[in-house]
This record gives C-alpha cells, structure tokens and sequence, in this order.
C-alpha cells in the first residue's frame, strides 16, 4: 500500500516526526493565544511580532549587545536567554497591557484585535527597518548540534528538534496543570467567567488578568527563542505563522488551553502528512479543516457553545 | 539684387530658427527626464533590491553627469515601493507614465510584476529596464519592444550552475520548487539544461510560497537517493532551506544541495558556515575586478552592505539609458531603443555587452563557489570564481527564441 503512495513505512514515520515538531510549535503558540482570550477577551494580533521579538532578543543578546555596552566579549548565551528573553518580552507585553489593552475593555473585542495588529506591523516595520528583511542567523546551542541516526527509518533527526518538542510539551503540560489544576488556576477561570463577582470575592482581577496577558505573550516569545536556531530570524518570521496558528485556535475552540495544545499538535501532524501526498495544499489544509469546523461545531472541537 | 539678397537671408534665419525651435522640442519630451526606480522597498526582495536598488540608480547619475542634466535638461531619479503587488505596480506604472512625466522604469522585481509593468510601457511606448525579475518569459514569449532585460534570467542562472554540476558527475536530480511563476519557469529551465547534459530528473516537490518550515521536502528529497537536490527558490525560503538541510544532516553528505539563485545578501545573512561549498550562478560579483571593486565600494560606503547583483544591474541600465539618451540626442523611444540595442554596454557593472533585438542584454556569467570561513580574508569575501560563462553560451540562442519581434 505504502509503495502505492510512493512513500516507504520509515518515510511516513519521518514525515510524522517533522509534523510533530510543528505541532508543537503551533501548540505553544495557540496556547499563549487561548489564555489571552480567555482572560482578556482580546484577540491579539501582535502575537506573531512577540514571537519574533523573542527570536530578536535571543539574537541581539548573543551577537550585538557586547558591543552596545562597549565590551564585545559579552554575550549572552542560549540557555540564559531561554529565560531572560520570555521574561524581557514579558514585560514588554504587561506595558502594553497596563497602558493601551486596558482601555479596550469595555469595547468591542474588535478594538483589541485592531490595536494589536497595529502594533504588530508597527514591531515588524521597525525591525524591518533595522535589520532588514532577510533577518539573520543564530547558532545551534553547542550541546545540542549533531543528529541522532535513526537506523531503522534511514533518519537523521537533529538533537535540537527533539528539544523543541519535550521543551514545548512540558511548558504547554504545565501551563495546563497550573491552569486547571492550582489555585491561583481557578482564580483565572473564575475570572473569567464572572469577574465582578470574583473581585467582590477580594481578588485583584485587574493584576490578574496583567500576569495573564504577561504570560502569554512570554509564551510567545519563549517560542521565538526555541525558533530562532531552525528558522532565520527575520522580522516577518511571526506574520507567516500567526495565521496558520489563529486557525488552530479557532478550530480548537477560542479560549480552550486543552483544545489549543492538542489541536496544535493535531494539526501539525496533518500539515506534516499533506506535505507528503500533495505539498501544494499544505498551507490550505489548516484553512479547510477550520471552515469543516465552524460548519459543523461553530464553537470549535474544545469549545464551549453560549 | 541687394534686396532679394537680404530677403533671402532673412528667410534663412527665419527657416533656421524654426528648424533650431523644431528640434529642440523633439529632444527631450516635457523638458526633463524622469528615472523611475520601481521595487520592493517593504517586502520579501527589499534586501537584494530595494533601497539598494534606488541608491544604484542615484549613482549612475551622479555618474553621469555632476549637473545630473542630459542634453541640458534635468534628469530626475523617483522610486516607488511595487509591495510586490503586480496591480500596484501597474497602477503605480500608468500614473508616472501618465501624469508624472516618467521616461523609463527601472529594477521592477518578481516576474509577475514586471510583466504587468511591461505591459503598461509597450501601450504608452516607453521604456522598461528590468534587472531583478529573472524568468526567461520576459525576453522570450512575453517580450515588448521597448523593454530591456539587464542582469540575468532563469535560462542563465540554470545554464550556469546545473550545467557545472552535471558534468562534474552529479547526474540525478531532485527539486525543491516554490510553487509560482518564478519557481516554476527555474525548474523547467534548469531540468532541460539537466537532460540535455545526460543527468536524470528524480522527482520534485513543490512547496507553499513563502515557506518556513521545509524539514519535510528536504526529508522527501533525501529519500529520493538523488546526488543533487536543486532548490528552485528565492529569498528567505532559499536560506532557511540551506540552514535546515545542514540541521538534517544533509549538508556535507553525499547529497549536494545546488540553489540554483541565491545573492550575495543571502549569504550573508545565512553566514559562510552554513553557506560553504555551494555552487552558484551570479552575472556580478563585487570583487571581480578593479572596476567592479572601484563601484562597489563607493556604494558600500553609502549603503554599509555590498551591492548585489541585481542592483548592480540597475546602475548600469540607468547609466546606459542616460547614454543612450545623449548618444541619440533625443529620449524618443523608439530612437533610445535603438541606440541601446547598437551600442557596447560597458561599465564598472558589465563589460562588453550587447542587447540583443528581443531586450536581453548578453554578457558574461560567473560560477562562483561560496569561499570556507577561513579563507575569507575581509567582510563580504565571499566567493571564489569557478569559472566566466561566455554570454552566448549563458542566454537562450535567438534560434530557440519565441519572442515576437525576433525575425526569423
């Protein structure tokens, strides 16, 4: 049968692999998107542009910041910056939030949608204007080059990818747990459900809901860090994925942490397969699995209908 | 006597005067001429072209004339920003054409842009002077009288490098083909130049464009078990290729990855690690000699990054045009078109080329091969030359040509 579709059983299971790694990818990505949503009720574009801020950051640390502070021997590596970078975006994500997202409560959530993508194209126009648009190359970390050979399926799979995909499962696992899981987890799904009744309750719902958006924006650029060695680190490199991860989200049902995680890797897995029967439709299929979606359950698989 | 005499003269002054006042008018339409650099100032090519491009064509006039004047009247560079819309471009096209008294429109990259742009010029008759597009169809089944094709074309790149690679032994091929126009005519060009040379074509993929993620073509790629696999795309789908083929081990195996265009700006922004040992095909480099070197650092001083070849290219058509221009003594169309199409292209960018009738301007390519880091000696030392590819062996020969205004 294989033979038939002109792949052999260890191409496919290669093919799977590389899909998985996607996945998890689009996974980490639609989950920063879904607890933003969920919480804040925004639905934010800059998403894409956070995710390249986190690839910039972990670039800058390690080739230009020694010599803006004038010592070029300075660098920072790419396990630091696994931290420092998420951290530093982080931040940058809580200013936003404190200072322009918390006016757009009230409104329409069409505001924060055109907000963020404003400052989406604002972030890519100016890096763009910086560094160019063909974007610049960052180094595997030392310990993670090479590739494991994988006899059995004539495979050569790249250390590196393989800690995208533990590193990405275990931030969604735990983003999960914490959520469902903890306490302060069930303070945010309150919040989300009814947030004046939560506040009486002597919750700060408005810190809250800043450390939520400040956590998915971190998730964001956490991804941009594990990115940056496999994909030049360019500033449109957010806007070519952002799509393809709105479309994930929607299928796994707006604000759903569950149904972003495992729709991600769904869907990265689906990509994979087309990529191998017919390449041509590997950007559309997403699209074609989301309209199927809204036609049949408009509310997403993991979504709740109100 | 004495009285016909001074009527006659004056009837010569008179008929000289509006022969003087006649052609003045027929040199220099609207009394000034107008360059009008069109490219991609915000998008996927604005590294390779853009304000690079802009920047070029100031330089040729500059070059030209101090007084930046030709035939006493003022020339003027514009750019304009195609956001690598055909439509846009077109408008864009009609407008300077029309309203704003351009002459000629420069660089114009991708091919489906600069066909819509040719388009536009033939109805208005005037000029185009394309140097990024690079799909053979411009000088051949879509080609316009008033069009001129400068830097290079699918037919070229492929002729230079599949050509190099086939015999040199690497026989079966594999493409990875980004899925437009572009990509397209690159494959179909280079496969032809793979089985006229005795290599076999294996298979091909065809991905998304733009792509990121290209792990699952280059996995398919190397089951296919082919010596080579050419990567028939451009820009940044180009380096992430390389950069993941070297990740999955592909790089530095017995599989050679051949991209069959990549500029120098790709280079350098992949770096020479990831970058060594492949064979490319260019029609410029800057460090080929004492005159390219001359221009280029001028234009590095100016633009802190080597130029590539394609804005290369919009140098030396904007100065060519301005001598054409002056060489006629007119920026008629039709008399420019001619003049270009007799004179010897020779500048700091191209030596001893000629345009041929269909608009391709015929010189030497170079294969190059991408210099290991420690035998980069300076910034932007990036290439060893391989070898000079005669220009008419690099163009499709005007007997294989399906454009219209080849006589045959």
């Amino acid at each position: 049968m294989f033979e038939l579709l002109g792949i052999t059983p260890q191409g496919l299971v290669a093919q799977l692999l590389v899909g998985l790694i996607n996945g998890s990818f689009y996974a980490m990505l639609s989950l920063g998107l879904a607890i933003i949503f969920g919480l804040l009720n925004i639905i934010n574009f800059s998403h894409g542009a956070q995710y390249m801020l986190g690839a910039f950051a972990a670039w800058i640390g390690a080739t230009q910041l020694g010599a803006w502070i004038g010592n070029p021997e300075f660098s920072i590596g790419y396990w630091p910056a696994l931290v420092l970078s998420p951290l530093l975006i982080g931040a940058s994500g809580i200013v936003i939030e404190r200072t322009m997202l918390r006016r757009l409560y009230h409104l329409d959530p069409l505001y924060g949608l055109l907000l963020t993508f404003g400052l989406a194209l604002v972030i890519e126009g100016m890096f763009r204007h910086w560094y160019g648009i063909s974007g610049e190359n960052y180094e595997v970390p030392e310990s993670l080059t090479g590739a494991f050979r994988l006899e059995g399926i004539g495979l050569a799979l790249p250390k590196y990818r393989l800690w995208v995909v533990a590193a990405s499962l275990a931030v969604c696992f735990a983003s999960w747990v914490f959520i469902e899981r903890t306490k302060l987890g069930a303070y945010l799904r309150a919040g989300t459900e009814n947030p004046a009744l939560l506040q009486a309750f002597g919750v700060n719902v408005p810190l809250l809901i800043t450390a939520a958006y400040g956590y998915g924006v971190a998730l964001a650029a956490f991804a941009g860090v594990l990115a940056a060695p496999i994909f030049q680190v360019s500033p449109l490199m957010g806007s070519n994925l952002i799509i393809v991860v709105f479309a994930v989200v929607v299928i796994g049902g707006m604000g759903s942490i569950m149904g972003s995680i495992v729709t991600g890797i769904g869907l990265g897995l689906i990509e994979g397969l087309t990529k191998v029967f017919y390449a041509q439709a590997s950007d559309v299929v997403v699209f074609v699995i989301m309209a199927i979606v809204l036609l049949l359950r408009p509310a997403g698989l993991f979504g709740r209908e109100t | 006597m004495k009285k016909k005499l001074v009527s006659a003269m004056i009837m010569a002054a008179f008929a000289a005067g509006a022969f003087e006042a006649a052609a003045q008018s027929g040199k220099i339409s609207d009394d000034v001429v107008r360059i009008g650099v069109l490219t991609d100032l915000s998008s996927i090519y604005s590294d390779l072209s853009g304000p690079g491009s802009v920047l070029a064509g100031k330089m040729a006039l500059e070059d030209f004339a101090k007084d930046a004047k030709v035939l006493g009247k003022k020339v003027e560079i514009l750019s304009a920003d195609t956001q690598n819309k055909p439509d846009i471009a077109a408008n864009r096209a009609r407008e300077w054409y029309d309203k704003d008294h351009v002459d000629a429109i420069a660089d114009l990259p991708a091919t489906n842009v600069a066909l819509a742009v040719m388009e536009v010029a033939e109805q208005k008759n005037r000029i185009t002077l394309v140097s990024t597009a690079a799909s053979l169809p411009i000088t051949n089944a879509k080609c316009t009288a008033t069009n001129v094709h400068w830097m290079y074309d699918t037919h070229a790149l492929s002729v230079g490098t599949a050509k190099a690679v086939v015999k040199s032994g690497k026989k079966n091929w594999f493409f990875i083909t980004a899925d437009y126009a572009f990509g397209h005519a690159l494959e179909r060009d280079a496969s032809a130049v793979v089985t006229e040379n005795g290599g076999t074509v294996v298979g091909s993929v065809r991905h998304p464009f733009p792509g990121s993620d290209f792990s699952s073509f280059l996995l398919k790629a190397q089951a296919s078990k082919a010596d080579v696999i050419a990567l028939s795309n451009a820009g940044n789908d180009t380096i992430n290729s390389v950069k993941q083929a070297a990740e999955f081990g592909i790089m530095g195996s017995k599989q050679t990855i051949v991209p069959l265009l990549m500029f120098i700006s790709d280079i350098h922004s992949m770096g020479l690690k990831t970058a060594q040992g492949m064979l490319l095909t260019e029609g410029f480099y800057w460090n080929q000699n004492e005159r390219s070197r001359a221009w280029s650092q001028r234009f590095f001083l100016r633009h802190k990054k080597m130029p590539t070849m394609v804005q290369a290219g919009v140098y030396s058509a904007v100065l060519n045009y301005l001598k054409a221009i002056k060489a006629a003594g007119t920026d008629e169309p039709g008399a420019v078109m001619k003049q270009l199409k007799s004179m010897t292209i020779d500048d700091a960018v191209i030596q001893k080329g000629k345009i041929r009738e269909d608009g391709r301007l015929v010189h030497d390519m170079l294969l190059l091969e991408v210099k290991k880091p420690q035998d980069s000696k300076s910034p932007w030392d990036y290439y060893n030359i391989k070898a000079v590819i005669p220009g008419d062996q690099a163009f499709q020969p005007l007997s294989k040509s399906t454009c219209k205004l080849v006589k045959k």
